[in-house]
């Protein structure tokens, strides 16, 4: 972490800025002072090519056929008779892999194992379905990189915007679709003020946000869980369970296609998200000072922007978005009633998805889709393969990790390097 | 020993920093490396310290040539370095910063600090330092750091010390201890390398001069030539050193400030007791070494000091207590002495950096709005009043050369309706050509009405744009003078003596 | 921007920062000392407890028995009330007189609040004060082992998020070593191997291709907990005799030490692991002040390019000290499958790497301070058991939350500043 009370790296000795600006053309000591520990990151997020993408979709999705074809129980005893017979070796992987991408592909595209059109595209709509609350999260991290903030939170947010969206619509006795929209709301304004916290402490006192939203998952966590538990605050009646009751039809965001699928309205929320956070970011003034802030926030508070006003509004922004993604897996994804268990890793997968579409609405819109499908091919993965869901963790991972590192995928694949500017 | 560079070229991408460059000292020699800011004089020195690696060409000790592949080698070589930029950990010891890096070592790698203690003190009673070797060195002045790399580079048997720019923070007396200890080392035999752009230092000491320009050798001098030869050299043509001006027009006083105390959240006082004013139409120009309080005083008239004390009135109206947005709405222009760090956004491109300032309201932005429209033609516009070398507004500002950088920052600054012009250090780092046109740009401001402080490090640009000068030594004003003040009174002023006849 | 000024020097040689200085002194301290007080009397208002406290300092086995103190819960309280007030009112007056409060005092506060807190909560029963402790101490384990790791990691300018991760490969290792190996001890030097293996990946990652070492470590802890899960899922589920079984590294009472009341149970009647942990603390704090090694780890953490300079290969030593740390937290991990519960299952660390990461905060980058942060985590953790399983007014929730609040207040500044590693965080490059 850097110094908290110093948001300034500044490992240079006590001198005072260089009076002589050297000759080389870039100098990583420099910039880092000027523009903070993030830089890299952002620039490394925000520029970068597609080729590097793809080649690290790949990449991962290599490391995860080597990881089922090594515990596959066929694969393995037929290796042991390699020599012997290496058809059989060959067969056996080959079943594995197509078994495994065909099952990833018929949960999430499309099933190619039965006749009717309706269940053949039902997996397509899973995958949206998923990448709902995905994209909205995602966007909500990618909104607090763009200004310099790392949301590690999205998981207490979640679990607090959940908490209270479902509070609201249980216990508000709206018509819909008023119910509705006020329980998403109450969702988004909690999470918003939940992420508000670490904007504050940072402009306040400059306690870094990644460890302040690490440690308010937990607190969020089991603030929730104690909610779950008492009569009177979230708890059904009549249960010992920590576990509420079922969201009234009136609060539910409503099935898009009929009641034979279970897409919902949640969706296009988390589209409409993607286009006002684009405007924002790119055409209002406050995303410009998000940006600039994020960039170098010396420069932008010396211009007269506030930067510490600037975080607590990124990130008020940010846990609201990520309360969208909380409305949408409560009101819309389990509505069976809120749980500790209701924001199903999404908090974490939206860095991953922030990282992998560069912080931009339209690059996160894409991953989000992506990280959709692994989601709702993984479940039919593991049902009709018994491969475990988590290789999808493991996949996903690895491709942000081969994203933040394009020199080496350029060198695992021989790639020119880019120019450097 | 002799130490000799010989076509040493290195390179960075398209970049020639070094070109072929060649030279050679001996042992009790001094040897001077002149040139101008970003001629390529630090690049060598880190070539020859073993940082970066020579494109072409080798270093030769002694007859033999050399491989360093680190600063490792070249130290274990005999040469050692005391950096621009102090290598010094801020956080320890004296005696664990001499140490670092060759440790002696008792039981199961344990540290013998009582031999580095020892150590410190030896080499500090050889040159008459008084150096405690438990001092944690963040706690310790500049002049005193400065003493404990050199004592660094002394406790591992330098045979050849290179001085990069080691007077840049010092004060003039600092500076001329300095030299004495130079002549000293000199004297006890060691060679030394002594990098600089200020000339009266370079004919102080020097016993052969060479001088750089643009990655190349230009020429070697004696040091019996004159400042006007050498600064010739230097940059290539007669350099006017005055910038033509005709006498202000003053109007009434605009700026004035009162009492002006800053303290850091530490309490530590940077500014005590300042009262000053300057008239509209009037340039103060304000002397004295980095960091007698220069810095806290630009930032406290724009607002970006925390604890201020005292008035800054302009046109009547208190500045102290507002925020960074409202002084710069009250007609403040800002030319930060960092540009990359405090004036640009590096990733930016230009259009989006000449707005930054001015994200609230209109003509950039309505209704929340961002109007490019009007935004990109206004860049296009100062792009060529302000002759700035890009490919086009999209370009992002990081991609500029420091001199263009500089320009941006200007354009923005100077084309909003001010009521005070607040420069900081407005040429440093920047080419030639671009500091004339910044100079006239500063005048014009004057010229228009508007009242301007300026402030550097460099003696020549202060009494360049002076109409008065106004010296800082530790956060107080030693005097407010007029702007043919000889040189030397401003020196001395600088080391905080008072002379006759100057006003506080 | 707020460079601070260097100060210059007067004369030649003095060494004296000489601008004037104004001292100021934080008012956080009574703040915080009086929320503590009045959070504590809140509750004793408006929670009264009936009966007495009784607190149980003994356990069998030893040399003699301690006697159990019994003392009226209510009464406890409110003269613990009245006490820290006192404190409290001593702090205030100190700040106004521009004075600060001595370490010592705050540390007596504490222990009276502590004190006043237990007499509240277990009002009517009995409270093993030995079982807590020991207790603690076993939760605290693998918290001191990644806190150590990190400490290492971020001394030497790079920063670990991913001490989850390692814990994780290093409960999943062990376990699963030790079952085939039948060997408990091959278990944690495979635990040590595996942490070590993500500390390269990180290193890899963050040291070589520059890649933000948050960004790394967070999605390392991912990617290990969906590797283990995964692996788990698919071969040590199945085989669960053969891969998952590994033998226990049971406790073993140091002879003598062991007998002393109070601190033999607690701390000599526990398995080899934590043996190891004494060690590995001691000689760890030793190291990084003494020695040649720590002091070059620590320059490399603060200044990199000053270390360069002095010809310090910042690079390797920042790989051999990152690796060191994950060999570290990954024995940490192997206290959960060799001691603890015996197998591995799916993210059984719980996220405990996090807290071993507030720990290394709270404990402002040092051995022994961040060892201190982690035993008081542990024993905030075993409270709550404990309170939980005597009846406690304070719901579990609140006290498990503890660690993670004492977290944010501490980087918010309000217990006093914490100044890490100046490079933490920056990726080392030359031209």
């Amino acid at each position: 972490m850097s110094n908290p009370d110093n948001p300034q790296p500044a490992p240079e000795a006590q001198g005072s800025p260089p009076p002589e600006v050297e000759e080389a053309p870039h100098r990583p000591d420099e910039d880092d002072r000027a523009n903070g520990p993030w830089h890299h990151v952002l620039r490394s997020i925000t520029t970068g090519n597609a080729a590097v993408g793809v080649l690290s979709v790949f990449l991962a999705v290599l490391v995860g056929s080597v990881l089922i074809l090594a515990t596959n129980e066929e694969v393995r005893a037929s290796a042991q008779y390699l020599f012997a017979r290496p058809g059989d070796f060959f067969t056996a992987a080959w079943e594995a892999i197509s078994g495994a991408y065909g099952a990833l592909f018929r949960g999430s595209i499309y099933n190619t194992r039965v006749d009717d059109f309706q269940t053949a595209i039902r997996p397509l709509t899973e995958t949206l379905k998923f990448a709902g609350p995905l994209i909205a999260a995602g966007l909500g991290v990618g909104l607090a990189f763009r200004a310099g903030l790392f949301n590690i939170g999205g998981r207490g947010q979640m679990l607090i915007g959940g908490a209270f969206a479902g509070w609201v619509a249980i216990n508000a006795n709206l018509p819909f679709p008023l119910l509705l929209i006020v329980s998403i709301l109450a969702g988004m304004v909690a999470a918003g003020l939940w992420a508000g916290i670490a904007g504050v402490l940072k402009a306040r006192t400059g306690a870094h946000e990644v460890i302040v939203t690490i440690m308010l998952n937990y607190v969020g966590y089991y603030l929730v869980l104690y909610a779950l538990s008492t009569q009177g605050l979230l708890q059904a009646p009549n249960t010992i369970n920590p576990q509420s009751q079922p969201i009234p039809d009136e609060g539910q965001l409503p099935k898009l296609l009929g009641d034979r699928f279970n897409l919902h309205l949640g969706f296009v929320l988390a589209l409409v998200a993607v286009v006002v956070v684009w405007w924002l970011l790119n055409r209002s003034s406050l995303g410009y000072r998000f940006r600039a802030v994020g960039e170098n926030p010396h420069a932008a508070r010396t211009a007269g922007i506030n930067v510490g006003r600037t975080y607590v509004l990124a990130m008020l922004i940010a846990g609201s978005l990520v309360g969208l993604a909380a409305g949408n897996q409560v009101l819309g994804t389990v509505t069976s009633g809120v749980n500790s268990g209701l924001d199903a890793g999404i908090g974490f997968d939206a860095i991953t998805v922030a990282l992998l579409g560069r912080s931009s609405p339209l690059g996160i819109l894409g991953a989000g889709l992506l990280f959709g499908a692994f989601k709702a091919g993984g479940f039919s993965m593991q049902a009709s393969q018994g491969i475990p869901v988590d290789i999808v963790l493991v996949i996903q991972s690895l491709i942000v990790l081969f994203i933040a590192a394009p020199p080496l995928v350029r060198a695992i694949f021989r790639l020119p390097a880019k120019e450097a500017s | 020993m002799q130490l000799a560079l010989r076509n040493v070229t290195k390179r960075f991408g398209s970049l020639v920093a070094n070109d072929r460059i060649s030279l050679t000292v001996d042992s009790g020699e001094i040897h001077c490396l002149l040139g101008e800011n970003g001629a390529g004089k630090s690049t060598l020195m880190n070539v020859l310290y073993g940082l970066y690696q020579a494109d072409e060409g080798e270093i030769v000790l002694d007859g033999e040539v050399q491989h360093f592949a680190g600063p490792g080698d070249a130290m274990a070589a005999g040469i050692g370095m005391v950096h621009q930029h102090f290598m010094l950990i801020p956080v320890f010891t004296v005696a664990e910063n001499v140490m670092l890096g060759h440790e002696e070592t008792g039981f199961a790698g344990s540290l013998d600090l009582e031999a580095a203690r020892a150590k410190v003190r030896e080499i500090s009673a050889r040159f008459g330092f008084h150096v405690d070797p438990d001092a944690v060195v963040e706690d310790l002045p500049v002049g005193v750091q400065q003493r404990v790399e050199i004592i660094k580079a002394l406790s591992r048997d330098a045979k050849v010390l290179v001085f990069d720019e080691p007077t840049a923070v010092l004060t003039p007396q600092e500076t001329d201890e300095l030299m004495q200890i130079m002549r000293q080392l000199r004297e006890s035999g060691t060679a030394i390398v002594f990098i600089t752009h200020k000339l009266r230092e370079v004919r102080e000491v020097a016993d052969r001069i060479t001088v750089i320009r643009l990655g190349k050798v230009v020429g070697e001098a004696e040091p019996t030539a004159s400042n006007a030869e050498l600064a010739a050299l230097m940059v290539g043509r007669p350099v006017e050193l005055t910038v033509r001006k005709d006498t202000p027009k003053l109007g009434d006083e605009a700026l004035v400030v009162s009492g002006l105390t800053v303290t850091d959240k530490d309490g530590l006082v940077h500014l005590n007791d300042l009262s000053f004013s300057i008239r509209a139409g009037e340039v103060l120009a304000v002397a004295g070494v980095q960091g007698n309080g220069q810095t806290e005083l630009t930032e406290a008239l724009v607002g970006l000091q925390d604890h201020v004390h005292g008035s800054i009135r302009l046109d009547g109206r208190e500045l102290v207590g507002r925020s960074v947005r409202q002084v710069l709405e009250a007609g403040v222009g800002f030319i930060p002495e960092d540009r990359q760090v405090d004036g640009l956004v590096g990733a930016f491109s230009i259009a989006e950096n000449l707005m930054l300032d001015r994200s609230f309201s209109a003509p950039f932005v309505r209704g929340g709005s961002l109007q490019l429209r009007e935004r990109d033609e206004f860049a296009r516009q100062k792009l060529a009043e302000y002759d700035v070398r890009a490919p086009g507004i999209t370009t992002p500002v990081e991609r500029l050369s420091g001199g263009n950088q500089q320009k941006v920052v200007v354009a923005r600054e100077l084309s909003r309706d001010l009521r005070l012009l607040v420069a900081a250090q407005p040429t440093r780092g920047v080419d030639v050509g671009s500091i004339e046109f910044i100079h006239q740009q500063i005048v014009a401001t004057r010229d228009a009405g508007v009242p301007v402080l300026v402030v550097s490090t460099e003696l020549d640009e202060v009494v360049a744009l002076a109409d008065r000068i106004m010296v800082l030594y530790r956060g107080r004003i030693v005097g407010i003078v007029p702007a043919d003040t000889p040189r030397e009174v401003l020196g001395l002023m600088m080391t905080g003596e008072r002379p006759a006849g100057a006003v506080a | 921007m707020s460079t601070p000024a260097p100060a210059p020097a007067s004369s030649p040689g003095t060494v004296s920062a000489d601008l004037e200085v104004i001292t100021v002194v934080s008012k956080k301290t009574p703040i915080v000392l009086a929320v503590v007080t009045l959070a504590l009397a809140a509750a004793a208002l408006f929670g009264p407890q009936e009966g007495d406290t009784t607190f149980r300092l003994a356990t069998r086995n030893d040399f003699f028995e301690l006697p159990n103190v019994t003392v009226p819960a209510m009464g406890t309280t409110w003269t613990m009330v009245v006490l820290l007030a006192l404190i409290t009112a001593e702090s205030t007056r100190r700040y106004l007189r521009t004075r600060t409060t001595p370490v010592w005092l705050v540390v007596v506060f504490a222990i009276l609040a502590m004190i006043g807190f237990l007499a509240w909560a277990a009002a009517g029963s009995t409270l093993p004060v030995v079982g807590l402790i020991a207790g603690s101490i076993a939760l605290a384990v693998p918290l001191v082992f990644g806190a150590l790791g990190g400490v290492l990691g971020e001394r030497a300018g790079v920063v670990n998020i991913a001490i989850d991760g390692q814990l994780l490969a290093g409960a999943f290792a062990a376990a699963m070593v030790a079952s085939v190996i039948g060997s408990s001890w091959a278990g944690v030097v495979g635990a040590m191997a595996a942490g070590a293996l993500v500390a390269l990946i990180l290193g890899v990652f963050a040291i070589s291709y520059y890649v933000e070492q948050v960004i790394v470590g967070v999605v390392l802890n991912v990617l290990i907990i969906g590797f283990t899960s995964f692996m788990f899922g698919q071969v040590l589920a199945p085989n669960a005799e053969a891969l998952n079984s590994p033998p226990r590294l049971a406790p073993y009472a140091i002879p003598v030490l062991g007998d002393i009341p109070l601190i033999g149970p607690v701390l000599f009647r526990q398995s080899p692991i934590v043996y190891l942990l004494y060690v590995t603390v001691a000689v760890v704090a030793w190291a990084l002040y003494r020695t040649k090694w720590g002091l070059r780890v620590r320059a490399v953490g603060e200044h990199p390019k000053a270390a360069d300079t002095v010809g310090i290969n910042v690079i390797a030593t920042r790989y051999r000290t990152l690796l060191l740390g994950g060999a570290i937290a990954g024995m940490g991990g192997a206290f959960y499958t060799l001691v603890s519960v015996q197998q591995f299952n799916r993210e059984m660390t719980g996220g405990a790497g996090y807290i071993a990461l507030a720990a290394v905060i709270f404990g402002k980058w040092d051995p022994i301070r961040a060892t201190l942060a982690a035993l008081l985590f542990g024993f905030a953790s075993n409270l709550q058991g404990v309170l939980s399983v005597i009846g406690s007014p304070v719901p579990s929730e609140f006290m498990l939350m503890l660690p993670y609040i004492v977290t944010v207040v501490a980087v918010a500044g309000l217990v006093g500043i914490s100044r890490g590693p100046a490079a933490v965080g920056l990726p080392y490059r030359k031209s």
